[in-house]
């Protein structure tokens, strides 16, 4: 067999061969170009123009909870008073919003003629600019520290009941029918009867009614996710279930459980309202949205301008975080034709 | 079909009898005490323990309950209303809270699927986003915020409607009660009877009926609406629920003499009263499974896929 003689001739570029591309020759995707999942996200969030007039809503109305209080001169349970030239203390009951100068200030007593009280006062001469905020945080603090709690405890229940399957599965679904056939105004009543009214009893009721949705997301999301090549290859390395479940399944089931907590936050904030309003809820002289649109419906035939800061802030914040919910669910799972 | 409902129906009844057990015990091993211990002596309290049966251990108080519960008989109350029995107080508000629930559900339907269908053959026109608008609205306000305002304009302001409800003239002064109360429902239904419509619209059964030569209102009534109004079966459940219980606050706005006022009575006295808690919570749970138990039967009725996965599961 002879040798196949293998002959190089060494080769030779000619000017031409290679060159640099210039930039307009190079072709880019970019109607389909590949990025991440959360950055993917929130390109499309912040496409959605309802879900961000609901975003900046929601980041207004928080901002003014937070800061509203502090900026305004009177303190929330301050009852604004002075003294006549009687020598007598009056209290500022009942002013309409007035701006000095600007409106407002008829019949108004003379010493207070020339403060500023944006939402008026209610009746015994709390500031309403200051309550309303208040309130507003409060009733945000109640929404989102239950609605976090609730997010902790129906995850991991949906979760686990979803990964084991079979019998605890089982148990543990008779228990959430259970659950969910009990409705929320019975928790509050027997609640009530062993519990003081305040936020403690909104709190209790809101953690035992709102972690059953979720959990049902999250048992959804976990069924789908259970079968799937990625925990079966750390199952086939030897990871434990709970590293399993929080950490490989959690964070693939995050998305639509963020969507369902944008959801349960203004169901908090209307629950507690509602509470509030029928006396259940918060207690004189703290306030929440609630309490203070039950305050304006007492006096709303002879004061009706205390009524509308709470209720608008309630309705604002209901509309905000609907957007939201509505933006973020569109987005994490966007169907083709909104592409 | 006849096992799916027998099913279903035991389910039910198994869960309602726990519920009422667990309730039940709830109320009566709470600390707590039902009476005003401050009116009453130490040995009136317990001569009243005696007479009420508190005395005996839970399980026996509970059979107790349940034999004169299956009787109809809820006891009387422990503070409010003293003395009338339950049963009278309750059929009362029972009567005046499904007048004005039924009606609101009646309202709140009828134009919700009007509105819905109208904005989803409208699409992307000045209905449909009329139609949008209102339901955002309708679902962001509180059902109670309209009715005062409501209240305020037409009752005060413009004294046509009663600014209180009269069980004498029913029907006119439950309008703006029933009003209010069916804004939440009407938007709600609008929505989602909008988003099933189009939905339809899109899907390759109506377009290959198209294709056929069917058209206008035919197509909608035979191919459309007949697949998207199933699912709103489901929405409703909850929401009538909610009209014939859950209108608490706009009874207590309105002087309506219903079971959510009973129970605000109930729950923010000085004094909680106990048998009365009791006796709503179970009428509240019970009305509570009976619909979604209703709505499961009907669902299975109207969509033969559900009764056949059933059958499968059973």
């Amino acid at each position: 067999m002879d040798e196949v003689k293998l002959t190089t001739t060494s080769y030779v570029p000619e000017p031409g061969d290679f060159s640099f591309l210039s930039q307009q020759d190079m072709n880019v995707d970019r109607n389909f170009a590949s990025m991440g999942y959360w950055k993917g996200v929130l390109i499309h969030f912040f496409r959605n123009k309802r879900a961000v007039t609901g975003l900046v809503i929601v980041l207004v109305i928080t901002l003014l909870a937070i800061f509203g209080p502090l900026v305004s001169s009177y303190g929330y349970k301050e009852i604004v008073s002075a003294v006549n030239d009687a020598g007598k203390k009056v209290t500022a009951g009942s002013i309409p919003p007035q701006i000095p100068g600007l409106f407002g200030g008829r019949n108004v007593k003379p010493q207070f003629a020339d403060r500023t009280f944006l939402f008026g006062t209610d009746t015994v001469g709390r500031d309403l600019w200051t309550r309303t905020w208040y309130g507003a945080r409060v009733s945000l603090i109640i929404a989102f520290v239950t609605i976090i709690i609730d997010m902790i405890i129906g995850m991991s229940y949906g979760l686990i009941s979803g990964y084991f399957g079979g019998m605890t599965d089982n148990i543990m679904q008779r228990i959430v029918e259970i659950a969910n056939s009990v409705p929320r105004l019975v928790i509050v009543s027997v609640l009530a009867i062993f519990m003081p009214k305040g936020m403690g009893l909104v709190i209790v009721a809101l953690l035992l009614t709102e972690w059953i949705g979720m959990s049902k997301i999250a048992r959804a999301e976990m069924l789908k996710n259970k079968e799937k090549e990625y925990v079966l290859a750390s199952r086939t390395l030897g990871a434990r279930s709970f590293s399993i479940i929080f950490g490989q399944i959690l964070p693939n089931t995050i998305g639509p459980i963020i969507t369902q907590v944008m959801f349960s936050i203004p169901t908090a904030i209307f629950t507690e309202a509602f509470l509030s309003f029928v006396g259940v809820g918060i207690v004189l002289p703290q306030c929440s949205i609630g309490s203070l649109i039950e305050d304006g419906f007492n006096n709303i035939t002879t004061l009706p301008y205390q009524i509308l800061p709470p209720i608008i802030v309630l309705a604002l914040l209901m509309l905000g975080f609907n957007f939201v919910g509505d933006g973020l669910r569109e987005a994490l799972a966007p169907k083709l034709e909104d592409m | 079909m006849a096992k799916y409902i027998v099913k279903r129906v035991g389910l039910a009844l198994i869960t309602l009898l726990i519920i009422v057990f667990l309730l039940f015990v709830m109320v009566r091993i709470m600390p707590g005490n039902p009476f005003p211990s401050e009116r009453m002596s130490a040995e009136q309290i317990a001569n009243k323990r005696i007479e009420m049966g508190l005395d005996k251990p839970v399980l026996v108080q509970f059979r107790d309950y349940m034999v004169k519960l299956l009787q109809g008989d809820f006891g009387k109350g422990t503070s409010l209303y003293y003395g009338a029995p339950i049963k009278t107080v309750l059929s009362t508000c029972v009567q005046n809270s499904f007048r004005i629930g039924g009606l609101a559900i009646l309202i709140g339907t009828a134009v919700g699927l009007l509105l819905g269908i109208t904005a989803a053959l409208n699409r992307g026109r000045f209905l449909d986003g009329f139609c949008t608008v209102f339901s955002i609205v309708g679902v962001c306000v509180p059902s109670y915020v309209f009715l005062i305002f409501l209240q305020y304009y037409f009752s005060y302001k413009i004294p046509y409607f009663p600014y209180f409800f009269d069980a004498n003239r029913f029907l006119f002064s439950s309008i703006l009660p029933a009003l209010s109360l069916s804004l939440f429902t009407m938007s709600t239904v609008a929505r989602f009877t909008r988003n099933e419509m189009v939905e339809v619209m899109d899907s390759d059964y109506v377009r290959l009926a198209e294709s056929k030569g069917i058209y206008g209102p035919r197509l909608i009534r035979r191919h459309v609406l007949r697949n998207a109004l199933i699912p709103i079966v489901t929405v409703l459940a909850p929401l009538i629920v909610d009209l014939l219980t859950g209108a608490l606050v706009v009874e207590k706005i309105y002087g309506i003499n219903g079971i959510g006022k009973l129970m605000v009575d109930a729950i923010s006295g000085e004094g909680v009263d106990y048998n009365y808690v009791l006796a709503l919570g179970i009428l509240y749970s019970a009305l509570y499974i009976g619909i979604m138990l209703a709505v499961d039967l009907l669902y299975g009725i109207l969509d033969p896929r559900i009764r056949v996965a059933a059958k499968g599961d059973a």
